[in-house]
């Protein structure tokens, strides 16, 4: 798509009138995008938009009779929402794994599909702060979270940290993308001073969202299973598996259903970025367990439970071995030489680093955390069928963001469409 | 693309639409754009639909709920028709006349709470009384007091057990009651993200049920399961509910919200001593001023072999622990 790089207009000037023109122009041409496809892509659209219905009506029931529906209790208070909120986080900073190579190392075919790993951080943010939302006891006080309006209780609460870089992230993100597809509607060069500065800032940005997101369990020096200096680092590394894994899988989806040009320089750069960041994450997993395990005492009481069970208590087994299991044999996989090539292989490995990171991050960090709890009890935790349905929602939705975003972004990019569309051929 | 779509853009932007529908389909009222029509609409009936159950939520009738402010942003006017509005609901929903107040913390106190390990039996009736006093949800059975039936031997809370049903007390155990430690160093004020929750001058902590979101953040940092979460609304017989209610305290709460131990401040602000001490067989539990050098519970940290719970974690509590020989 950049080899019409040429074709666009250089150093545009405009007077302030022509944006309030052409802006609107623009917005009609993305609705007009968003509104008309294939077959397929209704099927897909009316697919997502019945589970999120489902979603939407689980979560009207949730507020209606109260926190009671989910499964959740007084010794697990967290559960399937804030684990689903905290791999989401991970994906959405995963995308900055495509950043990187495209504007620090000037990949040139990483820069022509960076921008599907930009929009992936905007999907997953607003499917992050949806869990966020679903998980509140009282979403109409949202607003007392608002700086000013409500009272923040910055800078001593992470959560209000995670408040700031979680929507400073989507802004930067919704800033980058909007400007580079508007001045692609345009037909223009962008001016490297209006996003490269951005781009700069979100990359860093997009580490301080895993960290924060990290510091809020690793903080609480009652939960010995979170508080570990190492949560923070292996958050990081494990999102930059996670990351690349989707994004693999969603360019070769692009590569199949439309006319944009997908390197294969940038399957192969995200390849090489997850064949080393799993094998860091392993070397992480170990070094816990390890000290965990070696040390004994009442501090590896949680993870004895989430690997081993309690006597009889085992919820949590099936998930950390399938994730465990998938993660492990993903690394092999991923050691193939050439794996590049076998795109069969790298396709399983995708998913089942993306299924078992999920659960690590998800299921497998966040329950444990309360189990047993502070006053070693043992309650534990298997998600209600609400809450099965409203975490499938909230996916659905953010899959139907995700949909929409690409379906505008890939036409104006792949220079099927735009204000200057005809003139210039 | 053709001339006539190079022309005509701009103006109707209809130039976007693939060259394919550009003859017949032109218009607004085209097959395409009636059926998109109908499908955004069924999507829009459909979406009101799943969400109608929020309309029978009771909480969210109430504008002037939404647009209440923190409780220490509130003037005295707003707070009594905060009040008065309150005692109304309660009227509507629990058919019962409370009579909620406000009782501010005393000049020069400081609240301390001690217990005897080596006298209490474990019978839980401070927890029953809290469960009582404090207008608890009658189904799950609430109460701000966990009792650990602990093995002689050893102080790690691993060995214990809250959830015992027998005869007490066995004679190879020892019983320890546990609940809000009324931290010098709370880490669920710290982590609350919209100051709700917070520690008054007499040293205790109490939460604004009227500002909480319900993110549970505190009960997630709190090392001693001493906050709840309304997982529902309350349900409490009009006849079992206790009257006498505090704004900060044992007032009814609404759904969603956090609520924990206030020392019965309703009470102790006002010189009584907490329901859990006075439903107390064997006088294990002592509480006063830490203030005032000649109160029973200084000299109970003066004489006593005293310790804290988790004191490795630098919460400094304002609840002690000691034996008697």
């Amino acid at each position: 798509m950049s080899s019409d790089d040429s074709s666009l207009i250089k150093n545009a000037n405009h007077s302030a009138g022509f944006h309030v023109n052409s802006y609107p122009k623009f917005l009609r041409m993305a609705v007009r995008l968003c509104t008309s496809g294939s077959w397929t892509f209704y099927a897909w659209m009316i697919f997502l938009s019945c589970v999120a219905l489902v979603g939407a009506n689980a979560w009207a029931l949730q507020v209606r009779d109260g926190m009671i529906r989910t499964a959740m209790t007084d010794h697990v208070s967290w559960g399937l929402y804030i684990a689903n909120f905290t791999f989401l986080v991970g994906l959405a900073a995963g995308g900055v794994m495509m950043v990187i190579p495209a504007y620090i190392y000037k990949d040139k075919d990483m820069h022509d599909t960076v921008i599907i790993g930009e929009l992936l951080a905007i999907a997953s943010i607003a499917m992050c702060l949806m869990f966020v939302i679903a998980d509140l006891g009282r979403p109409d006080r949202f607003w007392h979270m608002i700086p000013l309006i409500g009272k923040f209780n910055w800078p001593i609460s992470m959560l209000t940290w995670d408040v700031i870089v979680l929507n400073g992230y989507l802004l930067l993100n919704l800033h980058i993308c909007g400007y580079l597809l508007y001045k692609r509607f345009l037909g223009e060069v962008p001016n490297p001073k209006w996003y490269v500065p951005f781009v700069f800032i979100s990359i860093a940005w997009a580490i301080s969202i895993h960290t924060v997101t990290a510091f809020l369990y690793c903080g609480l020096g009652g939960r010995p299973f979170w508080n570990t200096a190492l949560l923070a680092p292996r958050f990081l590394t494990t999102a930059f598996c996670a990351g690349p894994a989707f994004i693999i899988i969603v360019l070769q989806i692009i590569r199949r259903m439309t006319h944009m040009v997908v390197g294969a320089g940038s399957i192969r750069t995200l390849t090489n970025i997850m064949r080393i960041t799993i094998l860091i994450n392993l070397v992480m997993l170990a070094s816990e367990l390890f000290t965990e395990f070696y040390t004994g005492g009442s501090h590896a009481t949680a993870a004895r439970y989430l690997y081993f069970g309690h006597h009889g208590l085992n919820a949590l087994q099936p998930w950390i071995w399938t994730s465990t299991i998938s993660i492990v044999v993903a690394a092999v996989l991923l050691m193939r030489p050439n794996i590049h090539e076998h795109m069969k292989t790298l396709d399983v490995a995708c998913i089942l680093i993306f299924v078992g990171i999920w659960i690590e991050k998800g299921m497998g960090l966040i329950i444990p955390g309360f189990i047993p709890s502070t006053l070693h009890e043992w309650i534990e935790y298997i998600p209600s069928a609400i809450e099965w349905k409203v975490s499938a929602g909230i996916w659905a939705a953010g899959l139907i963001i995700y949909t929409l975003l690409l379906k505008v972004a890939i036409p104006i990019f792949a220079g099927q469409t735009g204000a200057q569309q005809g003139k210039n051929q | 693309m053709s001339g006539h779509h190079k022309e005509s853009c701009g103006s109707h932007c209809g130039c976007h639409t693939p060259p394919s529908n550009g003859g017949n389909d032109e218009g607004l009222f085209n097959r395409r754009n009636l059926l998109k029509g109908a499908g955004a609409t069924l999507g829009v009936a459909a979406f009101a639909k799943a969400m109608a159950p929020i309309t029978e939520w009771k909480e969210s009738t109430s504008v002037d709920e939404f647009l209440q402010t923190h409780y220490r942003e509130l003037s005295k006017d707003q707070l009594a028709e905060v009040i008065t509005r309150l005692e109304e609901e309660t009227k509507n929903d629990y058919g019962a006349e409370v009579n909620i107040s406000d009782v501010r913390p005393q000049k020069g106190v400081k609240f301390g709470y001690a217990l005897n390990l080596s006298i209490c039996v474990g019978c839980r009736r401070c927890a029953k009384a809290c469960h009582e006093e404090n207008n608890h949800d009658r189904t799950s059975g609430n109460s701000y007091i966990t009792v650990l039936e602990m093995s002689k031997g050893s102080m790690d809370m691993e060995q214990g057990h809250a959830d015992y049903n027998h005869p007490v007390p066995q004679p190879d155990k020892f019983y320890m009651p546990v609940q809000c430690q009324q931290c010098e160093n709370p880490p669920c004020v710290d982590v609350c993200p919209v100051e709700a929750t917070w520690k008054e001058p007499d040293g205790i902590v109490v939460v604004d049920y009227n500002w909480c979101i319900g993110c549970r953040y505190c009960e997630a940092a709190c090392p001693y399961h001493a906050r709840r979460f309304n997982w529902t609304k309350p349900e409490v017989p009009k006849e079992e509910i206790n009257i006498e209610q505090g704004y900060l305290s044992n007032r009814i709460r609404p759904q969603g919200v956090m609520e924990k131990c206030t020392f019965c401040l309703h009470r102790t602000r006002k010189g009584k001593l907490p329901a859990c001490l006075e439903a107390c067989p064997t006088g294990a539990r002592v509480f006063g001023n830490l203030l005032d050098p000649t109160s029973e519970i200084r000299t109970v940290l003066a004489n006593k072999r005293v310790f804290v719970l988790k004191e490795e974690l630098g919460t400094k509590p304002n609840f002690f622990y000691f034996f008697d020989e």
